[in-house]
């Protein structure tokens, strides 16, 4: 081993938002010439301390330091990280579609000659970056014409063009499939070759055994460890305690369930992604619920947990494909909203800003808009019932707001997120399928949620609850499906599931399900 | 978020709300009201008095109740996020249709009417059907239908004018007409203006025993007493303006349309399910489809209404003006949409009141007609009406980004907040509840 030096230190780095402590305290070392893992269960921090070495929070908005080759460094925004030696590739890429590669590589960047753009060297210099990167193809080619591998190379291209030292990844593979991954890997190690460091986030942690030297664990903020692969050993089941390692008591209400029947079912679920026609988002995926019963999906970021949950609720998502859905021993077909909603199913989604609420809405309109012809007669709807709704839900559900004319984007995100709950609570659903219901709630509003589920599960409902917080499945579903491209591979009594199992099933497509 | 708090929390309460009441949005709406009433006296004052003479006052809603027509049309179109240049084609189209029926192929006039709306109707499918179903932006749908409709007009008519007959001429150029006995005045616009004022008392009456039903916030006796002594007050100084005409001039029958058109809207906009959807397409069309709206229908509907108003309007315009002409309904588009974001809606959509579409229809009206009374020439009038829809949306725009209230609704705000009280008793309960809910696990975060 050569003499390494360190190339980026960061230092006790703590950074909160309103109400919420995302990084208490975090150090992160990386060495010249190093392949940095960092790893982590969603919304633990990763992306928010990658945010802060690139400048996107900018310095003063944290505490600590950013040693940067020796020097202190106090980014104010992207460009100064940039300018440094610091890239940041994110998970959505930032290309322009419409542009070629050599226009995106360039874009704000652009070579100029007599003050006019220098696109016969902009494109020459293209060429040499894409050789470098590996990638063969002509740099007019618009980017859309390009697969989403090779744009990940053109990002990769783009920032090597600003003389890059520090290379941030950020779930780089998630969308690519096993050739271009393997691609990507090998550009990466490659690029190790030649003094550049990388920072990678990925849940994929058997790419991070195969690639990595050393691994930073971020758990709720902190950082937790950090191992070093080949002297300490690391192996996948390692680095998934140090990830979930957290105890689960009395964050959940007492409950005892009481379990009846299957009542809602669905068989070989299967759909096509909306835009790109050989993908399926969902393969074959087949799931029960029983009623009173809280079933639990696991799986990671683009797993197909959304994807299989929104193609159920009347199909709003993709290109339905296959499958068959029995309710009450009663085949339904659910092609519209509407449909779904008639026939008792509410979902409640993941983004309950772009997707559950209307922000321009006051709460009471908001919570009977999935139904309101029940307050209605006729075509004419009646205020009166709306109101005195409204402040049942309120009551009950404990949204804290002075009145029920108060606009929902003047709500806390956990009061938002009641309000979405009684939207849906309003149209008497027996099957509720609940999208990340907790996602940028804090605790205190959690605990009530986690109730409100509780309860909805005691009244003999159905509740399929999707969520990336594995003590929350954990301490909540009766029984645990995984899901892994698409699809399901295990199902998991609650009783029976520990957060190692559970990971192991969501990142491999091994075993074999078992239905009940 | 202020447009659709507006219809909200007023409706229930009290209908006259609305139109006063609490909200940032009404705030909004209130100054533009305020602004109406200033136009109003200063021009007053700049004309000698010509511009609230019973001539002037009846000129004024007969010229311009097809463009407020229009308005109500637009804020709905707007409302649901699109925009809907073809109005004034659409318009012109229907009245020479209409107009060519009349004269050539002898449709008794009623008939006439139905079939114009029919057209309309069939126009706005049309322009429905490419919007909703095939996803083309409205603004180049109605960008190719103000193309189509406009050389449509001219091809029918043969870029020609095509006269109408008497009885027609009542929907555009008619007034109410002399019954009774004599008075000085006319009856009917008498009778009507009566109707109303004791409307708004019977209005404002109901609104407190709901209030007193429904344990909600009572407004202050005195304050009820006021806004109905106000509105009152008005509405009879008007009615006798209106009543006190030249004879044979009173009220005009076009004025009662619309007046009938924006009760009806208004309704539709706050209290029907389709009201609620189209502001629920507006306001986030994926949210509102995962709610199980079917954004399609909604999106077709609003552009078929739009088409249906504007027939109308343009019938109402050849009524008036004795014949159906090439160059009918030439930039009404501009006129509607104007007044729309005057009365406070949205370019994005979701926000917008048929009322106060009206209210910013009447600002540019009164501007246009006391410039004119002054003698301004048409080049000056339409500069100053260009700078005047700027600074209006503009000084709103800049303030909602300082997040602040506009300007206007500063001015009113302590008026707001005295008149209808927004007592905090609701958060009493709150805070006592969290008893049983309290996290276990409090201490170990």
């Amino acid at each position: 081993m050569t003499l390494e030096h360190v190339i980026l230190e960061m230092r006790s780095i703590t950074k909160e938002f309103p109400g919420v402590k995302a990084l208490s305290n975090v150090s992160l070392t990386v060495m010249a010439g190093e392949i940095h893992a960092i790893c982590g269960e969603n919304g633990a921090g990763k992306s928010t301390l990658m945010k802060v070495l690139s400048g996107v929070y900018p310095y003063g908005s944290y505490s600590g330091d950013i040693i940067f080759q020796g020097t202190e460094m106090r980014f104010k925004d992207i460009r100064s990280s940039e300018a440094a030696g610091i890239a940041i590739i994110h998970q959505e890429l930032a290309l322009i579609p419409e542009l070629s590669i050599t226009e995106n590589i360039f874009l704000g960047n652009e070579p100029t000659r007599w003050g006019a753009i220098d696109w016969v060297g902009a494109k020459r210099t293209a060429y040499e970056l894409l050789a470098r990167v590996g990638l063969r193809d002509d740099p007019d080619t618009l980017i859309k014409n390009i697969g989403v591998g090779k744009q990940q190379l053109v990002e990769i291209a783009k920032a090597l063009n600003k003389s890059v030292k520090v290379l941030i990844l950020d779930e780089p593979t998630a969308a690519l499939n096993e050739a271009d991954s393997q691609h990507l890997l090998d550009l990466i190690r490659g690029l190790k070759g030649k003094g550049i460091s990388s920072i990678m986030i990925s849940h994929k942690l058997n790419e991070i055994e195969q690639i990595a030297d050393s691994i930073t664990i971020i758990r709720d903020g902190r950082a937790i460890e950090t191992l070093d692969i080949a002297a300490d050993g690391v192996n996948e089941d390692r680095i998934i305690r140090g990830m979930v390692g957290r105890s689960l008591e009395s964050r959940f209400p007492d409950r005892t369930p009481k379990i009846g029947e299957v009542f809602f079912e669905v068989r070989d679920w299967t759909v096509q992604h909306p835009q790109v026609s050989e993908r399926m988002v969902v393969k074959g995926s087949n799931l029960t619920v029983r009623t009173g019963e809280i079933v639990g999906i696991a799986g990671l970021m683009g797993a197909g947990r959304t994807e299989l949950a929104m193609s159920i609720f009347g199909r709003s998502y993709g290109n339905f494909i296959s499958g068959r859905i029995f309710k009450d021993g009663r085949e339904i077909e659910l092609r519209n909203v509407g449909e779904a909603i008639e026939h008792g199913l509410a979902y409640v989604s993941e983004d309950r800003k772009a997707l559950g609420l209307n922000l321009l809405d006051d709460i009471k309109r908001s919570i009977v808009s999935a139904k309101l012809s029940k307050i209605s007669a006729g075509p004419v709807v009646n205020d009166a019932k709306e109101y005195s709704i409204a402040e049942e839900y309120r009551k009950n559900l404990r949204i804290k707001t002075p009145n029920v004319d108060m606009g929902v984007s003047k709500l806390s995100g956990g009061n938002q997120q009641k309000v979405v709950l009684a939207k849906w609570m309003f149209t008497d659903p027996d099957i509720l399928i609940l999208d990340e219901p907790t996602r940028g709630i804090d605790v205190g509003a959690k605990y009530e949620i986690y109730g409100i589920i509780q309860a909805l599960a005691a009244q003999g409902k159905g509740v399929i609850l999707i969520s990336s917080e594995l003590p929350e499945l954990l301490g909540l579903a009766d029984r645990i499906y995984t899901i892994f491209e698409g699809a399901i591979t295990d199902c998991i009594d609650g009783v029976d599931a520990d957060p190692e199992s559970l990971m192991k099933s969501m990142t491999s497509a091994k075993k074999k399900v078992r239905s009940i | 978020m202020s447009s659709n708090t507006a219809p909200i929390d007023t409706k229930k309460v009290e209908g006259r709300r609305s139109i006063f009441g609490s909200g940032k949005n009404n705030l909004r709406q209130f100054g533009i009201l305020f602004s109406l009433i200033a136009i109003i006296v200063l021009f007053e004052i700049l004309t000698d008095g010509l511009t609230l003479s019973p001539g002037n006052l009846i000129n004024l809603v007969s010229q311009y109740s097809y463009i407020l027509i229009l308005a109500i049309g637009m804020v709905m179109v707007i409302i649901a996020g699109h925009i809907d240049l073809s109005v004034g084609s659409v318009a012109a189209f229907s009245g020479i249709v209409v107009a060519t029926s009349m004269t050539e192929w002898n449709f008794p006039w009623p008939l006439a009417v139905l079939f114009g709306l029919l057209v309309g109707a069939v126009i706005g499918a049309w322009q429905g059907f490419w919007v909703a179903y095939i996803g083309v932006p409205a603004f180049i749908v109605t960008l190719a239908g103000m193309l189509i409709f406009r050389g449509g007009n001219q091809f029918f008519g043969n870029a020609n004018t095509v006269p109408v007959p008497e009885g027609f001429t009542v929907i555009g150029a008619g007034y109410l007409p002399e019954v009774g006995p004599v008075t000085g005045y006319n009856n009917l616009t008498l009778l009507l203006g009566f109707a109303i004022a004791i409307a708004i008392a019977v209005r404002e009456w109901r609104a407190r025993r709901v209030q007193k039903t429904m344990h909600s916030e009572m407004t202050p006796l005195w304050a009820s007493v006021l806004k109905i002594g106000v509105l009152d007050a008005v509405v009879i100084y008007a009615t006798f303006l209106f009543a006190g005409g030249r004879v044979g001039t009173s009220f005009p029958v076009s004025g009662i349309i619309l007046g009938v058109l924006v009760l009806f809207y208004s309704f539709v906009t706050r209290n029907t399910i389709l009201g609620r959807h189209v502001y629920a397409v507006g306001g986030n069309k994926l949210a509102a489809e995962l709610s199980g709206v079917n954004s399609r229908r909604v999106n077709f509907l609003v552009m078929m209404n739009m088409s249906i108003l504007a027939s109308l309007a343009g019938m109402i315009f050849v009524a008036r003006a004795g014949a159906s002409g090439p160059q009918d309904g030439l930039s009404w588009e501009l006129d509607a949409i104007a007044a729309v974001f005057i009365g406070g809606a949205a370019v994005s959509g979701g926000i917008g009141t048929v009322i106060g579409s009206i209210v910013g229809g009447l600002v540019m009206a009164v501007l246009n007609n006391g410039l004119q009374l002054l003698g301004v020439g048409s080049d000056l009038v339409q500069i100053i009406k260009g700078l005047v829809l700027l600074v209006a949306v503009g000084v709103d725009v800049w303030n909602k980004s300082q997040g602040r209230p506009s300007i206007i609704g500063l001015l009113t705000r302590n008026r707001k907040v005295s008149d209808p009280p927004t007592p905090p008793p609701a958060v009493l309960p709150d805070s006592g509840t969290p008893a049983s809910a309290r996290p276990a696990d409090r201490p170990t975060n």
